[in-house]
């Protein structure tokens, strides 16, 4: 049984019009029987911090297109994606892109 | 004698007549002739630069201040006088760029537009000037840019870039910088430069944010390694719904600026597989390091699907412009003109005008005898909006005993949001709410101040 995860989620971009205009959330994962990971996270988000419109969120097990994941400052890519293990004190941050100019 | 002197002063007052006519016509022509060169309607290859040896003593005095530095030198000079840049899009970020790239010495800018200047680009669209309105974008952003440092060569394209005309534009140029505002022309520019081996700087603006990326260079990824499927269209907000504060865009177009800067004269871009973001509510920058060139990318990869350019507009699902879209969700009885509704507020028919903007833009205008519920409030079934809404729909039935279903009018900014409360507030009707009769009032408010009423403010 591990631990629970202290995690510093961010939304920007407009990702943050999702939760109630909040772009930084100080969230805590209770502990389970293996590691978290981001698909998990996924799912937790959705299930606690995302009150309407998921879709404009998550899209089958992850993001929808135009969200880019970030992982302690790097391409969520780097990091294993959706398998990545979080640790303690990890920073997610959920950036929706820019088009305007 | 009075018969004469009748007769000469009905030949002033037609003199009179036809020089206010000749007074009118000047002024006209006055307003609308154009300083800057005919734009290229057609892609015609610009005179190629000369490359210079070594710098003139003019040269000298107004690059000086630049020239000292060891890390941009004389060399640094000649190389940038030697390079082209191509700058899609001449509005909030494109201004910035073109105009410090001008400054700096740069040896061609080419000036993509398809747009007119209008009184709201200004606060943002910084080489735009009042006088300017009504006029093509690329030709004011080209006067501007003249007046400036008349050296640089200086291209307006009054054109929207296209799959037909994009890879003749970008192959004449050495460095492409996306100033663009849609998602089909991201994924154009993207892809012409990678078919055309083109680095491509590209910044986007929106509200408080910014960002900035290097594509296509190095080994680095592509816009398309980096999000190889479009956004749904309904989550893309362009600045014409989100807004934009003026000086966030003008911050990421100077950044972009810096970085093709530093690509034309040789020192290299910084941001190799690399994104900055910047957060103007904190005052926060945020580098990333960023995934290389992805091997199974469909423009830039190993065995690209994408050899040459297609239909960005149906790819993405949405228009290349960053105008809005018109939804038609609604049958024709559902919806009222603006006119109708006029009528009907003339006759003092009691009804309810439900306002569904967010408050931000209730505080810019609306109707005084309108009631203001966001949509995002009744799409959430916010208790007491919906209460509020109960009591005033009670109130209206209680004030026209004898109809059964009392009139409620929805109203938006263009009549898009309008109709998603439309559909919401029919679902509530007999349920949460006494049974009504809901109708759309088409195109909105900017309809309203169009057709109806033109003292109430345009945003
Ligand atoms: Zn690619």
């Amino acid at each position: 049984m591990a631990a629970p995860l202290s995690l510093h989620l961010e939304f920007g971009g407009g990702a943050e019009l999702l939760f109630n205009s909040e772009k930084k959330h100080q969230v805590s994962l209770p502990g389970q029987a293996g590691p978290w990971d981001i698909r998990q996270l996924l799912v937790w988000i959705q299930q606690n911090l995302l009150k309407e419109r998921p879709e404009l969120f998550i899209q089958g097990d992850t993001v929808r297109p135009g969200i880019l994941v970030l992982i302690n400052d790097a391409d969520w890519e780097l990091m294993g994606q959706l398998d990545y293990q979080l640790q303690d004190g990890d920073t997610v941050v959920f950036i929706s892109t820019l088009h305007g100019g | 004698m009075a018969q004469a002197l009748a007769t000469l002063r009905e030949k002033f007052k037609e003199q009179e007549k036809e020089i206010a006519a000749l007074r009118e016509k000047v002024a006209q022509l006055e307003m609308s002739k154009t300083p800057a060169p005919r734009p290229d309607v057609k892609v015609t290859p610009p005179t190629s630069l000369t490359a210079k040896s070594s710098l003139s003593n003019e040269d000298i005095m107004r690059y000086s201040r630049q020239l000292l530095l060891p890390e941009f030198g004389v060399k640094g000079q000649i190389n940038l006088s030697k390079t082209s840049v191509l700058v899609v899009g001449c509005g909030g970020l494109g201004c910035p760029l073109a105009q410090y790239l001008a400054a700096a010495g740069v040896g061609r800018l080419g000036l993509i537009d398809y747009d007119e200047v209008e009184l709201n680009n200004l606060h943002r669209q910084v080489l735009h000037r009042e006088e300017n309105q009504g006029q093509a974008k690329a030709l004011s952003a080209a006067s501007a840019i003249k007046s400036l440092n008349s050296t640089v060569q200086c291209c307006p394209y009054q054109l929207q870039l296209s799959p037909e005309n994009a890879l003749d534009l970008i192959q004449q140029y050495d460095i492409v910088a996306d100033c663009s505002d849609n998602v089909p022309t991201r994924y154009l520019v993207n892809d012409a430069c990678v078919l055309s081996g083109k680095p491509l700087v590209s910044a986007s603006a929106l509200r408080m944010e910014g960002q900035l990326t290097i594509y296509n260079y190095k080994g680095g990824p592509c816009y398309r390694c980096l999000y190889p499927a479009p956004p749904p269209p309904d989550t893309v907000t362009n600045c014409s719904d989100g807004g934009v504060l003026g000086v966030v865009p003008g911050i990421m177009g100077c950044l972009q600026a810096l970085e093709v800067f530093k690509i034309a004269s040789g020192q290299g871009s910084s941001l190799h597989q690399q994104l900055m973001m910047f957060d103007a509510q904190d005052a926060r920058f945020r580098s990333i390091k960023l995934r290389p060139r992805q091997s199974d990318c469909a423009v830039c990869g190993q065995n690209p699907s994408v050899t040459k350019l297609v239909d960005y507009e149906s790819f993405c699902g949405s228009a290349a412009t960053d105008k809005c879209r018109k939804l038609n969700l609604l049958s024709r009885d559902q919806r009222i003109t603006v006119q109708a509704y006029k009528l009907m507020l003339d006759k003092a028919e009691p009804h309810l005008l439900l306002d569904v903007r967010p408050l931000v833009e209730v505080d810019i205008c609306s109707l005084p005898f309108s009631l203001n519920i966001p949509l995002s409030q009744l799409e959430a079934k916010n208790s007491d909006d919906i209460h509020l809404l109960r009591e005033r729909i009670s109130h209206l039935k209680h004030q026209i005993a004898g109809i059964s279903q009392p009139p409620v009018f929805v109203i938006c900014k263009l009549g898009n949001d309008s109709q998603k409360a439309v559909n919401i507030l029919e679902q509530m009707s007999g349920l949460q709410v006494d049974s009504i009769i809901v109708k759309d009032i088409c195109g909105g408010l900017m309809a309203w101040a169009n057709i109806v009423d033109p003292s109430f403010p345009q945003y």
